[in-house]
């Protein structure tokens, strides 16, 4: 019954909300949890948000970017890139928002940012990351997603494609663009971009948590997986161990429905500890991982999972091709596919080299003095290498905001915050 | 006025729903493999495959979850797939348009409320005494002071709300899930649900129609509204995980949520 699913929806919440005992610490910033862990399996608390109204004219809408592309059968129902856009209905800035690692353009958290952006006043338009499903199959030129330039691109082009379809409705005074995690690091590279293009001549651009360089960012997050007891065989037994814990507490508890708030009752009876938090972590990102990997090889034909010589049907069971790209971290993608495959198209790059372009350090000169571009960011964010958060200081002085806690993306819903993203871009 | 543009849209709906019921009995003849196709004897190597990666000994494997029926399952998903993007989903959308909030509410409370009869005999079959007081407590708090369920009283001063189905006691009394199940238009199931689904259906439409005496098109109409209400209450949309591996996903996650129904 499709009702179960209604519930079933929340289950995915196991991997992204805990609740934990709230700690008094950092007197000037409200944020409540210090553990940067913590913050970011937990978010903010309902209490602690930002009072936004939670209704928004959000529509959704697809369009076919490459004409002539043959999607594969097995992945028929992304033949078009989707993406979601709510208007004001008089004229008004716009404000594009990229989604973060693997994330479609209705993700919770950019869902929760067109939130903030239409009630301040903006029409939004949400894309999803290049690294989503979705993205590869209908936006990527290459689709060989995670490459800084090409996917800026690509998202280049979809926000045109986009606007054609929506200026002759829509009066907008001037062009915005944000994105939070990879989605920051994306819209840095699409606002550089659009200084050649000048297509929106974006008046500000806001990074919110931004990785500096991906080669290590990609590496913290896939040694958070050996964070699970015995190491990411282990998986299964893992998930079956998480399940048996939760009923043990369903079972006990006066809750009679699986809800969000259950799921906060559950995990404070958990006691989960920050190698169990990193694991939770991990295993999100593997996910993603596995996803842009598999789905990538599918449209390559690559041979890096699927044999060149096998194809699916709207019906093919994937099988052991699962285990596989789901047994593959970021890492793998980049050393055997990534690399070699951008190698092939220009056989003078070496691995550091691709190593140092796919990061915000390549681009430094011009984010010194691109004063429309804007950072917010943790000092403690968990996808940052040590030291990486003074990047921000050196290069955008005072343009970078940088929090004491919340983890990666943890405070984006606290009010503080919420509050400075739509200030920071009205000023 | 409001009442006549939901019989109609209910009898467009009507229409829709009776003509892919011969599209789903297409379907299901046409059942599909779920082999990939393979050019040559062997497959081409790759550059990560299973047998590399897994040394079978140290692998722990979780209870796999049984679907033997994994190409009609499949070939019911892309269906489910379709029949919400052309049918389901723009009547929901049509409904939502035409409702005020406040009667939309209403609506989904007096099928909640309908529905408790259902959950207070499973209730009763499984032996759990305490959940069949409060079901009977809302039931007749609803249905009198609730104008036959259109208000939900009983959550405001705080009765506990409990769903039972049929699938759960078949499952209290220890029977099995048995193969996993994609039913037309409902979803994910599995066979033992599925019936359970179907007893529940018979036994309430029996119960109703022994309450209330309906004309064949108020019949069609209450079965519309249900479902069209059903459906604008929950958020899942098909292919919209972002993940190539969404069936497996949607196939474990339903195996794990019935797993805690049962035991709770």
């Amino acid at each position: 019954m499709l009702a179960i699913l209604k519930n079933l929806r929340l289950l995915p919440l196991l991997l992204v909300s805990i609740s934990f005992p709230l700690n008094a610490g950092a007197e000037e910033y409200g944020y409540p949890f210090d553990d940067p862990f913590v913050a970011t399996v937990v978010g903010t608390p309902v209490k602690f948000r930002a009072d936004i109204p939670k209704e928004i004219p959000l529509k959704k809408s697809s369009i076919k970017i490459f004409k002539d592309r043959i999607t594969p059968d097995f992945l028929w129902y992304d033949d078009k890139l989707r993406y979601s856009y709510a208007l004001q209905s008089g004229p008004a800035p716009l404000i594009f928002l990229i989604a973060g690692t693997g994330q479609s353009h209705d993700s919770a958290t950019n869902i929760n940012m067109a939130r903030v952006f239409y009630h301040a006043g903006y029409h939004v338009v949400a894309l999803s990351s290049p690294t989503s499903m979705n993205h590869i199959v209908a936006g990527s030129r290459t689709k060989v997603p995670g490459h800084a330039t090409y996917d800026a691109e690509d998202l280049y082009r979809i926000m045109e494609r986009i606007w054609e379809t929506l200026e002759d409705d829509v009066e907008v005074s001037d062009f915005f663009i944000t994105g939070y995690s990879l989605g920051a690091f994306n819209a840095a590279f699409v606002t550089l971009l659009d200084e050649k293009r000048q297509v929106f001549n974006f008046k500000k651009a806001l990074l919110i948590n931004p990785p500096v360089n991906l080669y290590n960012s990609i590496s913290l997050l896939d040694r958070m997986l050996e964070s699970i007891p015995g190491g990411v065989d282990n998986f299964g037994q893992f998930y079956d161990n998480l399940i048996n814990a939760i009923s043990k507490i369903y079972k006990r508890s006066t809750t009679v429905k699986i809800s969000e708030d259950f799921f906060y009752q559950a995990y404070s009876a958990l006691k989960l500890q920050d190698n169990d938090l990193a694991a939770l972590i991990g295993i999100v990102f593997r996910i993603s991982a596995g996803n842009m990997a598999f789905t990538s090889d599918m449209m390559n034909n690559y041979g890096y999972i699927k044999p060149k010589n096998v194809s699916f049907t709207k019906t093919t069971a994937p099988k052991e091709y699962q285990y596989v790209a789901y047994r593959l971290g970021f890492t793998d993608y980049f050393h055997t596919y990534f690399f070699p495959y951008y190698h092939a198209e220009d056989p003078s790059i070496t691995r550091e080299q691709i190593i140092e372009e796919m990061s915000l350090t390549h681009i430094q000169d011009y984010l010194k003095t691109a004063d429309k571009i804007k950072v917010m960011h943790n000092e403690n964010d968990l996808i940052l290498k040590a030291g990486e958060i003074d990047f921000f200081r050196k290069t955008f002085g005072e343009r970078a905001k940088i929090y004491p806690t919340g983890g990666h993306l943890g405070n984006m819903e606290y009010r503080d915050n919420v509050a400075h993203m739509t200030s920071v871009l009205a000023e | 006025m409001l009442m006549l543009k939901v019989t109609s849209l209910s009898y467009f709906a009507y229409k829709l729903l009776s003509r892919s019921a011969l599209i789903t009995a297409i379907l299901l003849a046409a059942a599909c493999s779920t082999t990939p196709i393979q050019e040559g004897d062997t497959p081409d190597e790759t550059i990560f495959s299973a047998k590399d990666l897994y040394k079978k000994e140290r692998i722990y494997k979780s209870e796999p979850i049984y679907d033997p029926w994994e190409g009609f399952n499949r070939s019911m998903y892309n269906f489910n797939y379709r029949f919400d993007k052309y049918v389901f989903l723009p009547a929901v959308d049509a409904y939502e348009f035409v409702m005020p909030d406040v009667a939309e509410q209403g609506v989904t409370n007096f099928f909640t409320n309908f529905r408790q009869i259902g959950t207070l005999i499973n209730c009763i079959l499984q032996g759990e005494g305490e959940k069949a007081m409060d079901t009977t407590a809302r039931l007749i708090l609803n249905t009198t002071l609730g104008v036959l369920g259109l208000f939900d009283w009983a959550t405001d001063i705080g009765i506990p709300y409990h769903s039972e189905d049929f699938g759960q006691t078949l499952g209290v009394w220890g029977v099995g899930s048995g193969p996993y199940l994609v039913l037309p238009i409902l979803g994910p199931s599995s066979l033992r649900d599925g019936a359970g689904i179907g007893v529940d259906t018979i036994v309430s439409t029996e119960i109703r129609d022994e309450i209330i005496d309906l004309s064949l098109e108020e019949k069609i109409a209450w079965g519309v509204l249900d479902a069209v209400d059903t459906r604008s209450n929950i958020s899942f949309r098909y292919y919209e995980t972002g993940s190539p591996f969404e069936y497996e996903w949607v196939r474990l996650l339903y195996n794990t949520k019935r797993k805690l129904d049962i035991e709770k």
